[in-house]
């Protein structure tokens, strides 16, 4: 209702004709969609590369967030101080800093590539949220489930590999689907720093056929990849519920 | 010389300013069972965790073996190995099938190669009943199956003492049988044994000793049938009737 309602008002105002001109131009989109979609290879590439080093990078700072005890106190400090910075800094800044800043540095045997500065900014930022994603996880499994491996004489470490881990990451699938597909999006961000992705190229298009009808094709493309990834998560979480509602009568 | 399986000198711990366990002194012979009973919040459970070191005691002495087991620098996990613990909420690892719940102490405690201890497993499985479960996740059981695969588990181990603490009271009364008969069994193939119970009928059946504890102290212990018929102790006596009156004994 409402979104048909918004798009006759949209259709119907006194700019429109011009808007789809410069919007939604076909030949634009035909002359300039081959190249951005062979672009977007770049931005799938940077977030799969990014997620695989998130999803280990985060687990290890969750599980030293987790660590009890006096003697670990500086170590959990550690990990505390670096989400509260990653997740404080704009992802515009990060990229920025580390985009323009680490390559001026000059150091050996270390990749100058935008892309892989990039990349490393992603993973740096996403950490931060998907670590605290990964404690959420931790914290809801009952003490007593680690009381009771420890009780069988496995050691703190096993406890949480076979015990803890297991069950936490299997309840935090859905938010951490979520933040991936946060990052599929923010991918585009490295345009900012001169990687020539999908984003990129089309601001160069627009640029070129004084059209914007690029930008609408780029967006087609975030979306195709991220509603299906939407509606997989939906359907985790329906399954988790589902789960947890047949305990009892199973 | 034939030392005693277990024996706690003066154990004592506190919860921050609470003092939970003032003084307890117990002794276990080989093969002996002992029930514990008392009202909930005596410090029936710290008591088994303690000797189980999930709870660091503050003063006193738990000797396993003759081996004092809170000593500094004794290794827990070796202490954990030989002493099994089954707790009342069962505390199954959801995300493991019934096999895998047991093999997961020998496998990876104990260092068993997987293949003998899926076979130990299934061993103590088809002895109790449960063998058609093997495969099955914790979720897909009864409460008495859940308790009973806890005790196997615990069994696993192949523990010189079991810990049992109300491994009873969160079931529904007609499932609370097969569980008992398990330990039954347990206690007729010589298990040392410590059992905190409320099941009164069942402890005098079984248990070579009760005692009864009652804030942090052992107040009264001996042979069930003085304990339960002639009880010296006000606090004792007092206690035993509220179980009479709730039909338990």
């Amino acid at each position: 209702m409402v979104f048909t309602a918004l798009a006759l008002v949209v259709v119907n105002s006194p700019g429109w004709p011009e808007v789809r001109r410069s919007f939604l131009n076909v030949d634009v989109f035909r002359e300039s969609f081959p190249e951005i979609a062979r672009r977007f290879l770049l931005n799938v590439q940077a977030f799969l590369l990014a997620e695989v080093f998130i999803l280990v990078f985060a687990l290890f700072i969750a599980v030293l967030r987790s660590l009890p005890g006096a003697v670990f106190f500086p170590i959990r400090a550690l990990a505390v101080a670096y989400t509260d910075l990653f997740r404080g800094i704009p992802t515009v800044l990060v990229i920025y800093i580390l985009g323009f800043g680490a390559p001026a540095l000059q150091l050996q045997g270390v990749p100058d590539s935008p892309f892989f500065w990039g990349v490393v900014a992603l993973v740096l930022v996403y950490s931060a949220y998907v670590a605290e994603v990964y404690r959420a996880g931790i914290e809801s499994v009952h003490p007593s489930q680690v009381a009771s491996a420890r009780s069988l004489g496995l050691s703190r470490w096993k406890a949480l590999r076979f015990v803890v881990l297991p069950q936490a990451v299997r309840r935090v699938i859905p938010p951490l689907l979520n933040d991936f597909i946060g990052l599929q999006k923010d991918s585009a961000l490295l345009a900012l720093i001169g990687v020539l992705e999908a984003f990129r190229r089309s601001q160069v298009d627009t640029a070129g056929a004084f059209n914007f009808t690029p930008y609408v094709a780029t967006a087609l493309l975030f979306v195709a990849i991220t509603i299906p990834l939407a509606r997989v998560t939906d359907w985790l979480v329906a399954r988790e519920r589902g789960r947890y509602q047949a305990e009892g009568t199973l | 010389m034939t030392e005693d399986a277990l024996r706690l000198d003066a154990v004592h711990k506190s919860f921050g300013r609470l003092e939970v366990l003032r003084g307890i002194d117990l002794t276990l012979a080989r093969h002996e069972v002992v029930a514990l009973i008392g009202a909930s919040g005596s410090g029936k459970s710290t008591l088994l965790r303690c000797i189980n070191v999930l709870e660091r005691i503050d003063r006193g002495r738990i000797l396993l073996d003759g081996h004092d087991v809170t000593a500094r620098g004794v290794d827990v996990n070796e202490v954990r190995r030989r002493v099994g613990i089954v707790f009342q909420a069962f505390n199954l690892f959801p995300h493991m099938t019934v096999l895998r719940n047991i093999c997961l102490g020998p496998v990876e405690a104990q260092g068993l190669p997987r293949e003998e201890a899926e076979e130990r497993a299934r061993g103590l499985l088809e002895r109790f009943g449960l063998l058609d479960k093997v495969l099955d996740y914790p979720d897909r059981l009864s409460g008495g199956q859940q308790q009973r695969v806890a005790i196997v588990r615990a069994l696993a181990m192949r523990p010189d003492v079991m810990l049992l603490d109300e491994v009873t009271s969160a079931l529904d009364p007609e499932l609370v049988a097969e569980v008992l008969d398990v330990i039954r069994e347990l206690a007729e193939g010589g298990m040392t044994m410590i059992l905190a119970t409320h099941e009164m009928g069942f402890a005098r059946d079984i248990a070579q000793r009760v005692a009864f504890l009652d804030d942090g102290v052992i107040l009264e212990e001996g042979p069930p049938d003085r304990i339960f018929t002639d009880p010296q102790h006000p606090r004792t006596r007092r206690f035993l009737q509220r179980i009479i009156a709730a039909g338990r004994l």
